[in-house]
């Protein structure tokens, strides 16, 4: 540890300024980083994270500031200049280009194959094709040859975007112990992570960032979680929602029975009743993606049967599932969103997508709906004019704000706290349960197993197709939940 | 072999489509033979190279509305130049108008890079620029071409020690296509800057992420497409003996064929050989009608409807293969 201290940081930015525009998004962030060390960099939905990421990798220049790699003054113009000083980034986005081949993209990147191919066998992957289109495989997999792609350069410094974000359970722990191995090998990472446990498993040290500016910098020890918590919400903090765990006795608006699609759906029960959340909880590729798919009508099922509120459906679309009160809202919200469009209408548009509302669009009542639906999410309204200028967190809320300015029976969300902050995660946490208080039956994915407690009332554990386990909320904790969903029987 | 056969589906379906088109023709027109194949071919040759022009572009993400004038621009400035110039001085003119071609593709996509302003905005108005450009240099179809450029592109090919009656069948317009894709598209395929491409068209986003300098590569595939324009300039002029200031209708023609050659009009997708063997489906179709004695005006009618039903197959068998 003296060494560290004495030895010149190997990345040092300081004062870091950026502005689009009227939006002020840094005034002074702020990072260092030693030789050997994992810095995790932190900050609320909105606080600058992003535009000091591309600021570090060179994707945008800042207005003032400095940053020094390695000593020198360096500011780089773009990413190829920062990969040629050492730094090499892993974005939040797979930055491989979707319509090559695995090879044709390592050539491009000049990257060695055989380093490669170490690091993705090393990573968990052993079945990898090099003629495998890459737009073909499936997002998990293009994380894991993203990371392999930046080991394979040898980077000094290496900045880790949500790298866990989309990965299931398991590769997330060989992602963590490989990361960690490379930070004792004297490498450095930057590593940006929503999730605590990951933090306090390989982190060093812990940077905050709040409303554009660095306001901690924080060695990693155990309880530091709520002084990480303090400092990125700046004292404001709503109490961690405190669910009641109530009593699921409403009717049972959806029942599913031996429900089977695709290739990994298949056998799964369930009764999801009015009034509650029921959490659904898998590891990557268990069939919940198909499950999920054929409820909101977008794809049908093989066999066994799906019953909506006593009637029996088989939807062949999703306005089908919309009209049964079906409501899905995707794990991708650029599945979800016009990202052109304002805020406004793409919380109007489901108010106005029936075809016996065709003509003028009532200007007051959708109005009155979408200002209260935007209050009711706290959804900041700086950029309302276009839904992609707005952070992922905010993004994410206008997604299930629509369907509130609607009015939903049954609400399907599939994992919507994914990559976003621990405020945002807590407002939605609320407004589901708000939901499920008035009389909307919610099923709830997570990949986030803490998740089934805080907004859940029961969790449905899916290991190969197969319902494995029905668990209550009071009894989900981590490991049990953890267990269940690799298939291993629940300790007596 | 199978993973050769299904990536290259698409080709190869155009490719039985031409030869059906072939066999149709010569049943509906016995006397079809080796001068009607040479005649296709030279007819077809400005739109082949337009194409391939356009398909680069299209490949790279963009567009260039721009090729048609810029194909004139050239063809006048080799017309004008060649006037009276010894065989060696023509030679010359060539290199000179090809590297014309190319910066005039250059200056459409430093303007694209540089102003930000959407290609297709760019190249229409560049389109007027060089349709304005090619009147001042020549205001009335003139000037002349070296009668040994006129050799290089009519009638049969015939080699030495070899009987011709084995090569004559096949037409100089192809094999100096096949030549110009082995001297220009190959070696920029076989090299990153093909990759990058195609990377751009792909995912800019991506690409830039990977290192890849975008805007560079863009201008790139632009001259790519001006120096293909000055070989459909030059092969106007090689053709007709003469400089044309007036812009043919080889634009609309380029863009159709690069569509159902293949190329997706997002990039990133296609090859060039399928661009070409669309050039080629969609002149014998016309040809085809009008020995038919079918009314022109129909016929441009079933070339649309044409396109619309092959695209639309292809992506049904395109979604059939995935699933």
């Amino acid at each position: 540890m003296t060494q560290t201290l004495t030895q010149a940081p190997i990345l040092d930015a300081k004062g870091v300024a950026k502005r689009f525009g009227a939006v002020t998004a840094l005034h002074d962030a702020s990072l260092t980083l030693h030789k050997g060390q994992i810095v995790a960099l932190m900050g609320a939905n909105g606080a600058g994270k992003s535009t000091f990421v591309k600021i570090l990798t060179g994707a945008l220049r800042p207005d003032a500031g400095q940053v020094r790699l390695q000593g020198r003054d360096f500011t780089a113009t773009s990413p190829a200049t920062a990969r040629r000083a050492g730094l090499v980034p892993v974005y939040q986005e797979p930055s491989l280009i979707p319509d090559l081949d695995v090879a044709d993209n390592l050539r491009l990147g000049n990257t060695d194959p055989v380093k490669f191919r170490h690091w993705v066998n090393e990573l968990g992957i052993t079945d990898l094709r090099l003629d495998a289109t890459i737009g073909r495989l499936p997002l998990a997999t293009l994380r894991i040859l993203d990371l392999a792609r930046a080991l394979a350069a040898e980077p000094d410094v290496l900045l880790l975007d949500e790298m866990t974000a989309a990965l299931p359970t398991d590769l997330v722990a060989r992602v963590l112990q490989v990361v960690r191995r490379q930070a004792n090998e004297g490498r450095s990472v930057i590593y940006i992570s929503h999730r605590f446990t990951e933090i306090a498993a390989i982190c060093d040290r812990a940077t905050v960032l709040r409303d554009g500016a660095t306001v901690g910098d924080l060695q990693i020890e155990p309880g530091i979680e709520d002084r990480i918590v303090d400092l990125m919400l700046g004292g404001q903090i709503a109490p961690a929602a405190t669910t009641t765990i109530r009593a699921t006795t409403g009717p049972t608006r959806v029942q599913i029975r031996n429900l089977k699609a695709g290739t990994r759906l298949t056998d799964v029960s369930f009764d999801l009743r009015q009034g509650e959340v029921l959490g659904v909880i898998a590891l990557e590729g268990q069939g919940q993606d198909e499950l999920f798919d054929v409820l909101a009508g977008n794809r049908r099922a093989a066999s066994g049967s799906l019953t909506v509120n006593g009637t029996e459906q088989t939807f062949t679309h999703p306005a089908q599932a919309i009209a049964a009160g079906l409501t899905l809202v995707p794990g991708d919200r650029a599945h979800a969103l016009l990202m052109t469009r304002s805020v406004r209408e793409n919380i109007a548009l489901p108010l106005i997508a029936r075809f016996r509302n065709w003509g003028a669009i009532q200007m007051h009542s959708e109005a009155t709906r979408v200002t209260a639906a935007i209050d009711r999410l706290q959804i900041d309204t700086r950029a309302m004019g276009e839904v992609r200028r707005l952070s992922g967190g905010n993004q994410q809320k206008v997604t299930i704000a629509r369907w509130i300015a609607k009015g939903v029976e049954t609400l399907l969300l599939f994992d919507p706290t994914r990559g976003i902050d621990i405020r945002t995660k807590r407002q939605i946490y609320a407004l589901v349960r708000d939901l499920a208080d008035q009389g909307a039956a919610v099923l709830f994915y997570t990949s986030e197993l803490a998740e089934i407690r805080l907004a859940c009332d029961r969790a449905v554990v899916i290991f190969n197709g197969r319902v494995v386990d029905i668990i209550d909320a009071a009894d989900a904790d981590e490991p049990t939940l953890m267990r269940a969903a690799y298939g291993l029987k629940a300790s007596a | 072999m199978i993973r050769f056969l299904t990536q290259n589906s698409w080709t190869l379906g155009l490719a039985s489509l031409l030869i059906l088109l072939l066999i149709t023709t010569k049943l509906i027109q016995p006397d079809f033979g080796v001068s009607g194949l040479d005649s296709l071919a030279r007819a077809a040759l400005p739109y082949a190279l337009a194409t391939l022009g356009m398909a680069v572009v299209v490949i790279a993400g963009g567009i260039d509305l721009s090729l048609a004038a810029m194909m004139a621009v050239t063809s006048v400035t080799a017309a004008t130049l060649m006037q009276g110039t010894t065989d060696g001085g023509a030679a010359l003119v060539v290199l000179a108008v090809l590297a014309l071609g190319a910066t005039l593709g250059a200056i459409n996509g430093t303007l694209i890079v540089t102003t930000r302003v959407p290609d297709i905005v760019v190249t229409l108005a560049m389109l007027y620029v060089w349709q304005g450009t090619a009147l001042l240099i020549l205001n009335a179809p003139g000037g002349s071409a070296a009668p040994w450029l006129r050799a290089l592109i009519v009638g049969g090919v015939t080699l030495p020690y070899i009987p011709p009656a084995l090569t004559e069948w096949l037409p100089k317009g192809v094999v100096f296509l096949l030549l110009t894709l082995a001297i220009i598209w190959l070696p920029i395929r076989r090299s990153k800057l093909g990759l990058m491409f195609y990377a751009i068209g792909s995912d800019p986003l991506a690409a830039f992420r990977s290192g890849i300098a975008v805007g560079p590569t863009k201008i790139a595939a632009y001259a790519t497409a001006g120096l293909f324009a000055a070989l459909g300039g030059l092969a106007v002029t090689m053709s007709t003996g003469i400089g044309e200031p007036i812009p043919g209708p080889y634009l609309l023609t380029s863009v159709a064929a690069v569509v159902l050659g293949g190329v997706t009009l997002g990039g990133g997708r296609g090859g060039l050989i399928g661009p070409i063997l669309a050039v080629f489906i969609l002149r014998l179709v016309r040809m085809d009608l009008t020995l038919l004695n079918v009314d022109p005006n129909i016929t441009t009618i079933i070339e649309g409807a044409i396109m619309v039903v092959v695209v639309m197959f292809g992506a049904v068998f395109a979604t059939r293969g995935r699933s």
